[in-house]
């Protein structure tokens, strides 16, 4: 028996997913490519650890099939940049220091790579609604906010927006 | 090639009824309006003349009233005004009810806000939007108005002035209400306090009269009249509001007891929660005593067309469904629909997950969104979700419109109609076309 695939472009490569097609992306990203960045936190889509960018918008990869992401364009947090060369969001999440246990921090940057490739230049309330769907459980949302905030002022370069 | 003569007559009459019923409608509007303007209060009422249990009073009225459902805009401070209400017919503001004088109502006397109550008139005379279901209020007590009326002037005020409606011309001019008035409102069919003595009688009075279920639940004609009769189901907010008059005939019949569990704050055990529009109503019912709730229910009951609700049934015993027969087709999709569910819902919705098991939620295959005749309730509960918010009983689902494609939801619905309800299939195509409109609607 051949083990069916799924045909996913993730970061810009093309991949043939193995993980059974009910299997959520985040097991498949995490377990079959290794990519760790994205979080298993409550499994349930109310926490958004697990925030992925999938056709430009931001899902919860805990509940997104692997079956529904045939020929679809999936990005992670490692689309962003490196420790060596940070982008933009991830830059200024270091310098207001907006991580203090760091689990939600790569859902909460790609949460806001979405809104800002969107709308370049938020402003406070459209963060914070945007924001709402991921949870801080050390409670660093102002340091949070204000590293989107700086970005959200200067706007992405255009080397840091998706293609999708 | 010129018509027959006998067509032209019969244009000529047309024309003439037209320009008759013209004149006819101006005649009807300079006779109903202008009203006039009640004088405005000075100096301000002053709050401490209402007494604790006119407060007390005025606090419940509110609540079942649901004023501050349309009064309030998203983030914005209570009473004061400001939502968008989406009508067939362009987009209405709520306005300021708080006791600011300049932009809400402190400046209006009683006798100015019962008429707003009871006719739909502003305190300077203009005319007000049916939005605002004066056709309902206006068979409340007095003692009920005056309440309302007392409990609002003490809310802290606001300085917030409405935002410019954006209707459909000439909608925009006022004095054309007249004429829907003429139509649609009864004014002085007010229900005394004294002839509720009974439950049922009690609930009719809080459905027709302060609760306006009718407003949503019966749907609106083209003249933006509601249907008669009444309670047939209607539209609102992107959501079907369910007829309320077959209730003991559906595939998951209500009880008496369930549906007070259901509006006194918005969780049944053997339904589920209470979505959309009806969130938010049913929180503010939480704030009064759960005997006008079964008042309201009493009442509900003496509605129903397909024979009165039982009183209480014991705990639904789950059993598994036996799906309809299918082609092979339609079981392919079922099959890839139960795949979908296993990644998108199961860790919620499945029989084994701790969210189906603790808090007694009741099984999908119990929700009104998933056996209703239409799959609309269905599709807006996917592709959205369940917003956050401040109900007593905290209900969440994630949006999963920019996760599943429409044909990914229309193998769940298959699979879901079959597998968990046991039901017929929805109309498949009619599925897939509904979850499209619904994203470009969006």
């Amino acid at each position: 028996m051949t083990t069916p695939s799924t045909s996913v472009n993730v970061n810009g490569r093309a991949q043939q997913l193995k993980s059974a097609p009910a299997s959520p992306l985040l097991y498949a990203l995490r377990n079959e490519l290794h990519l760790n960045g994205a979080k298993f936190g409550c499994g349930m889509g109310q926490c958004g650890a697990c925030t992925v960018i999938v056709d430009g918008k931001a899902v919860y990869a805990c509940l997104t099939p692997v079956a529904a992401m045939a020929g679809r364009q999936v990005r992670t947090i490692e689309s962003l940049g490196s420790a060596q060369q940070p982008g933009p969001l991830q830059a200024a999440f270091i310098k207001h220091q907006a991580a203090q246990c760091g689990y939600c921090i790569a859902g909460m940057i790609m949460r806001a790579q979405a809104l800002l490739e969107k709308i370049p230049h938020p402003d406070e309330a459209q963060i914070r609604a945007h924001m709402e769907a991921n949870l801080c459980r050390c409670g660093t949302h102002m340091r949070i906010f204000a590293a989107i905030g700086e970005v959200a002022r200067a706007g992405l370069p255009a080397a840091a927006r998706g293609a999708a | 090639m010129s018509p027959p003569p006998r067509s032209a007559r019969r244009l000529l009459h047309k024309r003439l009824l037209l320009a008759a019923g013209g004149v006819a409608l101006a005649a009807a509007a300079a006779l109903f309006w202008p009203h006039s303007a009640i004088a405005p209060l000075y100096p301000a009422t002053p709050a401490a003349a209402a007494d604790p249990a006119t407060l007390a009073r005025g606090a419940r009225v509110v609540a079942l009233g649901d004023c501050m459902v349309c009064h309030t805009a998203a983030n914005g401070q209570p009473y004061a005004g400001g939502l968008p209400l989406q009508t067939p017919f362009g987009t209405i503001y709520s306005t300021n009810i708080t006791p600011d004088r300049a932009t809400g109502i402190g400046a209006w006397s009683p006798a100015a806000f019962e008429r707003a109550m009871r006719h739909g008139v502003a305190r300077d005379g203009h005319l007000l939007y049916p939005a605002f279901p004066y056709i309902h209020y206006t068979r409340m007590s007095d003692a009920d108005i005056h309440a309302a009326y007392a409990y609002l002037q003490t809310r802290a005020p606001v300085a917030a002035p409405a935002p410019v409606n954006d209707l459909i011309p000439p909608l925009g001019w006022r004095p054309l209400l007249a004429v829907w008035n003429l139509l649609f409102l009864r004014p002085g069919n007010r229900i005394a306090d004294a002839a509720q003595t009974t439950p049922a009688l009690r609930g009719q009075y809080l459905v027709d009269s302060m609760g306006h279920c009718a407003s949503c639940h019966s749907g609106l004609n083209l003249l933006g009249g509601e249907r008669s009769p009444a309670f047939g189901g209607g539209h609102i907010d992107g959501w079907d509001a369910p007829a309320l008059t077959g209730l003991s005939a559906l595939p998951v019949p209500w009880t008496q007891a369930e549906l007070v569990d259901y509006l006194h704050g918005g969780l049944s055990p053997a339904h589920g929660a209470a979505k959309g529009p009806m969130q938010p109503v049913t929180a503010h019912l939480a704030e009064v005593p759960v005997d006008e709730v079964r008042a309201i229910v009493a009442h509900l009951n003496t509605l129903q067309t397909s024979g009165a609700l039982a009183a209480s049934a014991p705990p639904a015993q789950r059993q598994a469904p036996t799906p309809p027969a299918a082609s092979a087709a339609a079981q392919a999709l079922r099959q890839r629909g139960a795949t979908l569910f296993e990644g998108a819902c199961a860790s919620c919705h499945g029989a084994s997950a701790p969210l189906n098991a603790i808090n007694g939620r009741p099984g999908l295959d119990r929700s009104r969104a998933l056996t209703d005749a239409s799959p609309h309730n269905f599709l807006r509960t996917v592709h959205d979700g369940v917003a956050r918010a401040s109900a007593p009983a905290a209900i969440y689902m994630p949006p999963f419109a920019e996760v599943l494609s429409d044909a990914d939801i229309a193998a769940l619905a298959a699979y879901a109609r079959a597998d968990l309800a046991g039901l017929p299939a929805w109309d498949g195509g009619a599925v897939v076309r509904a979850s499209a409109a619904m994203r470009t609607a969006n």
